[in-house]
């Protein structure tokens, strides 16, 4: 049993150092994935932001203090779809062939590509605070809850790339499995918290971008990025979507892998 | 026990039957060809044989152990290479072993020796630290290889290893496969190239379209056909006559003759054996022959005459598409 689960363990970590040398061979793979938020972070606070304007408009003062959270939301996501794209694209190179033709573990191969980008998410996500600060960005609630912060999202981002685990695998190449993401994470992100309050929706629309886990994150991100208030039990709703997300996906995404004919 | 069996197995792909009924079976430290065209069904019994895929209906088995209920275990005795080079193009050569001998979960100490051992083997040594996308087709598929001898598997699966290949490279993977089988290895090899299963194999399996149509060793297989030609061509007419009369004893049908090459051909059982006689023949006529020679049946014609299909037709590479069913 021990040897078991010691396996699990090591397997995972091999596949993680095999993606994360991905990224380090390759850097232009993380360049382009932080220059697409570093666009939508400078967009969305120069065009939108005067509008908005600052002050009691929204909280945390600065648009720029509550559009990065937000903005780091989207990354999570973004970053999720790479999870499918890269299974995708191993699957179509036979190299997932390989690794189940070998006596490993089951569960490394979706285990080590969504370890690897959750990786790939921390350093984005330091990346955006440092672009952020620029545009004048900061944490006004304590070094601790900001870590605690990035740690809600990376896990958020996670459970997500088990979704995207379990689409890639059943897309079967990458352009396939890049199209049937976007097309639930664009409108999940924008009728949601993410970019701007919530308050002028529809309320049929409110209703549900209050409620749905990418607001969730945002709201929470903020709350401990700039310790403005958040309606109670938002984090345990949240930890609740991250777990359905995981009892549901880890054990498809695995069962897929394994019946992959 | 066999190295690897398969019982009356059916695989179906939504209207196509990919195998139709096919039983194969191959004793250990043998080498068994398995030659079809593009589509026979190739690919389809190497993944039911390495445990990617599973038949649905009857049995599959590897060192006695059957696969769909063992798979763990069967997994830990073979070893699978093929036409789609697995590797991972970012990774160097020796990562990508090290990689596989870590998933074997052998100790770090000895992932890194074989992985010396094997890429000194498999002349990767140079190119060891480079990463594997600036390697030429021929290294791409001998790092496949190597990274399917890593735990010294006792059967082999070699999909297709040579397809696509130059003839040197072909020819140094071919000495690689014998050295491995005399090393006590059991291999599977598929191949559409008739010359590498007649090279090679032990036995040979001919499929297409799902079926197996013809089983032996090659001389078998060749025997179907009927024996070997002896021909020589006359240097004048006037010889005809001395020149059939002096063949009636020794060709195993009766001598033609082609008027227009003055080519004389002799069907004979056993050529190289014959050869010799032919000549002494012809001396004791006091015939000199322009030109002779013995030809045997190529297994191309083998398997024209049972496929009506000729071979060698390669298909462009499949690398990036979806999984072929060859």
């Amino acid at each position: 049993m021990f040897e078991i689960i010691a396996h699990e363990i090591t397997d995972t970590l091999v596949i993680t150092k095999r993606n994360l040398l991905r990224y380090v061979r390759l850097p232009r793979l993380l360049f382009f994935s932080s220059i697409q938020p570093i666009m939508f972070l400078t967009l969305f606070n120069y065009v939108f932001g005067g509008a908005i304007g600052g002050g009691g408009h929204v909280p945390g003062g600065k648009y720029i203090n509550f559009l990065l959270p937000g903005i780091l939301t989207q990354v999570m996501l973004f970053g999720a779809v790479n999870t499918g794209i890269g299974l995708a694209d191993d699957m179509g190179k036979g190299i997932i062939d390989r690794f189940r033709s070998l006596p490993m573990s089951r569960a490394a191969v979706m285990a080590g590509r969504t370890t690897a980008d959750a990786v790939r998410n921390v350093v984005v996500a330091i990346i955006m605070f440092l672009v952020g600060s620029l545009y004048g960005f900061r944490f006004l609630n304590g070094f601790w809850n900001a870590v605690l912060m990035v740690a809600i999202m990376v896990l958020f981002g996670f459970a997500f790339s088990w979704v995207s685990a379990f689409v890639g695998l059943s897309s079967g190449d990458p352009e396939t499995a890049q199209l049937a993401s976007f097309m639930f994470i664009f409108p999940f992100t924008f009728a949601s918290a993410a970019f701007l309050p919530t308050a002028t929706m529809p309320h049929w629309l409110r209703v549900f971008a209050d409620n749905q886990p990418i607001s969730l994150v945002a709201n929470t991100a903020r709350h401990l990025a700039l310790g403005v208030p958040i309606a109670r039990g938002t984090i345990w709703h949240l930890f609740a979507y991250i777990a359905g997300i995981l009892v549901v996906f880890v054990p498809l995404s695995i069962q897929k892998y394994r019946s992959k004919a | 026990m066999s190295a690897f069996e398969v019982k009356n197995v059916y695989k179906y792909f939504g209207k196509t039957h990919a195998l139709d009924g096919v039983s194969l079976k191959s004793e250990e430290g043998k080498i068994f060809g398995l030659l079809g065209p593009n589509g026979a069904g190739k690919t389809t019994i190497v993944r039911m044989l390495s445990t990617l895929s599973k038949p649905d209906k009857g049995e599959v088995y590897v060192l006695g152990m059957d696969v769909t209920k063992n798979a763990e275990k069967v997994r830990r005795s073979i070893g699978l290479a093929g036409q789609f080079a697995a590797v991972d193009e970012i990774l160097t050569g020796r990562e990508n072993i090290e990689m596989v001998g870590h998933l074997y979960h052998l100790p770090r100490k000895e992932v890194k020796k074989r992985a010396q051992d094997l890429l000194e083997r498999l002349n990767l040594a140079e190119a060891a630290d480079r990463p594997v996308k600036t390697y030429s087709g021929g290294m791409r598929r001998r790092l496949d290889l190597g990274a399917s001898l890593v735990v010294r598997p006792k059967v082999l699966f070699l999909d297709e290893p040579t397809t696509g290949l130059d003839p040197r490279t072909r020819l140094d993977l071919w000495a690689i496969i014998r050295e491995l089988v005399q090393e006590g290895a059991s291999i599977l090899l598929t191949t559409q190239y008739l010359e590498e299963a007649d090279e090679l194999a032990d036995s040979i399996t001919v499929i297409d379209h799902g079926k197996v149509i013809a089983e032996g060793t090659s001389d078998q297989l060749k025997r179907q056909l009927g024996g070997d030609v002896i021909e020589f061509q006359l240097s004048n007419m006037a010889d005809r006559e001395k020149a059939l009369r002096s063949m009636d004893e020794i060709g195993s049908k009766k001598a033609d003759f082609d008027e227009e090459t003055l080519m004389v051909s002799v069907p004979v059982k056993d050529g190289s054996k014959i050869l010799a006689e032919v000549v002494r023949a012809l001396d004791k006529a006091r015939i000199e022959p322009a030109s002779l020679s013995l030809h045997r049946p190529s297994l191309d014609d083998v398997f024209l005459s049972l496929t009506g299909k000729k071979t060698d037709t390669t298909e462009p590479s499949k690398h990036h598409s979806k999984k072929g069913r060859g």
